[in-house]
């Protein structure tokens, strides 16, 4: 195995065209997880962790843009209002000490249907900065996930950052497990007002072969929902909320939980969350 | 290849280290650092907490060649000499220690939580700082004593106070 230890991004980007099967590395909660436990050996691995200025994020108009070395840690004590559904998903990831390691962009890297990232990018609209020795895309978040722990990103290519649109509205994360610490989701759920443009977004974790949104619930709220108004939420229309963030997936059984039970779960978490968003933004024009 | 690092203030080095070995593996096996326990090698259990850069870490995720030019600090290196840190006197006086694997981790992250509190941290926040230190003998009641008898020490230092 070789150790590359770039220290300018450029040094990066020229190593993983020269070893595409190079592995990256930053947070290691991924990757050391497999090592350790023989699960698989990397050729090479890619230490993204000595370039400079990796870690940070900008704020670029009505953008965030993550750094792909900022932690968990980082990302919940400074980005907690910009971005209040990925905090909270962060918020939720691990322990102390994996939030102090992990990384959103690891977490695309692993893209594991269960990452707990993957739910409030949908909602929001992410997109994800991929960049390699023959120039920098941005690839929409719903078109990143290609499949059970696979991802958009080319051979030669590297996550520079992640772009995540400021919340312009409430936002939730909802995630099913058996402690409040330390757990990968049964299902989870993610929902963000857009109230500007009278939309709102959702993503779904853990309930399919990859992370995905519910395009037609997505719909009902646009055409249902009193923006105007702002009146209360109707209860007949969360339900329908519900049932179709629930029809929008198609969960397994396997260790963690059973299909029914996660689409049951499902239905339950979007209608609630719905109604903490639609609460906020309702309270907010009564102050 | 060869690592190099400051562990405890000084400077470190260990030679044909493996590309694919963790930070843990180095300090236990390779620099004569045993306090770091190694138990489950996956981030689940925090025994292997260390501080990496002044951050509290699992060791075993960490790739060694990751560890270059960093600053390491084990529970070795929080007492001076024989006189235990005020964590390590608190877990001693609290009784929170059994057959004490999960002890050194649980310090190191006790410690971390107390050096940014802001007083005396709540017990949510205890448990939610500790909920990454899995411990299967004490039931977790002394060891929130202790971190609550160090907490406090900590806020108001009088040094004949006893638990
Ligand atoms: C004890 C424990 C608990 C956990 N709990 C949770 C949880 O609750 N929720 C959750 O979602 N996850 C959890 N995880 C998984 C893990 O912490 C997350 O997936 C984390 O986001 C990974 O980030 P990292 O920086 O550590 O990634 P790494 O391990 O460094 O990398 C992960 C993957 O991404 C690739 N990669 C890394 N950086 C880049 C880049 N810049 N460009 C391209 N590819 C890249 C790597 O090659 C690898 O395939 C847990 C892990 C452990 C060990
Ligand atoms: S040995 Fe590192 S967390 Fe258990
Ligand atoms: S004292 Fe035995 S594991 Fe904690």
């Amino acid at each position: 195995m070789d150790f590359l230890r770039p220290r300018t991004w450029d040094e990066a980007l020229a190593f993983k065209a020269e070893r595409p099967d190079a592995t990256p590395i930053q947070g290691g909660t991924d990757v050391m997880v497999e090592i350790n436990l023989d699960k698989g050996r990397p050729a090479a691995l890619l230490d993204l962790t000595a370039v400079p200025g990796l870690d940070d994020w900008t704020r670029e108009g009505g953008e965030v843009r993550l750094g792909a070395g900022l932690t968990y840690a980082r990302l919940i004590a400074e980005l907690g209002a910009e971005l209040p559904g990925l905090a909270q998903a962060s918020r939720t990831v691990g322990s102390p000490q994996i939030r102090n390691r992990g990384t959103v962009a690891g977490n695309l890297g692993a893209a594991s249907p269960a990452g707990d990232s993957h739910p409030p990018l949908l909602a929001s609209g992410a997109v994800v900065e991929a960049a390699s020795v023959r120039g920098t895309r941005t690839i929409p978040i719903d078109a990143f996930y290609t499949g059970v722990k696979r991802n958009a990103l080319a051979p030669d290519e590297l996550i520079r950052a992640v772009r995540v649109p400021v919340a312009a509205g409430p936002q939730y994360f909802s995630k099913i497990g058996t402690r409040n610490a330390m757990v990968i989701a049964v299902c989870s759920f993610a929902v963000a007002l857009h109230p500007g443009e009278r939309r709102a977004g959702t993503g779904i974790g853990s309930a399919a072969p990859t992370p995905r949104r519910a395009a037609e619930a997505e719909e009902l709220l646009a055409g249902g929902l009193d923006w105007e108004g702002r009146g209360p939420l109707d209860p007949g229309l969360a339900r329908r909320f519900g049932e179709l963030v629930a029809g929008a997936a198609s969960p397994i059984d396997d260790v963690r939980g059973r299909a029914d039970y996660r689409l049951h779960a499902l239905a339950v978490m979007a209608r609630r969350t719905l109604g903490w968003a639609w609460n906020d933004y309702t309270g907010r024009a009564a102050a | 290849m060869r690592v190099s690092l400051t562990v405890n203030g000084r400077p470190a080095a260990a030679d044909d280290v493996w590309e694919g070995e963790s930070l843990l593996y180095v300090l236990r096996e390779r620099l004569g650092l045993p306090g770091a326990k190694n138990a489950c090698e996956q981030g689940e259990c925090g025994s292997c907490t260390v501080y990496l850069d002044g951050t509290p870490v699992c060791a075993c995720l960490v790739a060694a060649g990751q560890a270059e030019g960093r600053e390491v600090v084990t529970v070795e290196g929080l007492a001076s000499g024989d006189d235990l840190d005020e964590v390590q006197r608190a877990f001693v006086e609290a009784g929170a220690v059994q057959c004490g694997f999960c002890t050194p981790g649980l310090v190191v992250q006790a410690h971390a939580l107390i050096a940014a509190a802001d007083g005396v941290p709540g017990d949510a926040e205890i448990r939610e700082a500790l909920a990454g230190n899995l411990c299967r003998c004490t039931g977790y009641e002394k060891i929130l004593d202790a971190v609550r008898l160090a907490a406090a020490r900590a806020v108001a230092p009088s040094p004949g106070s006893s638990a």
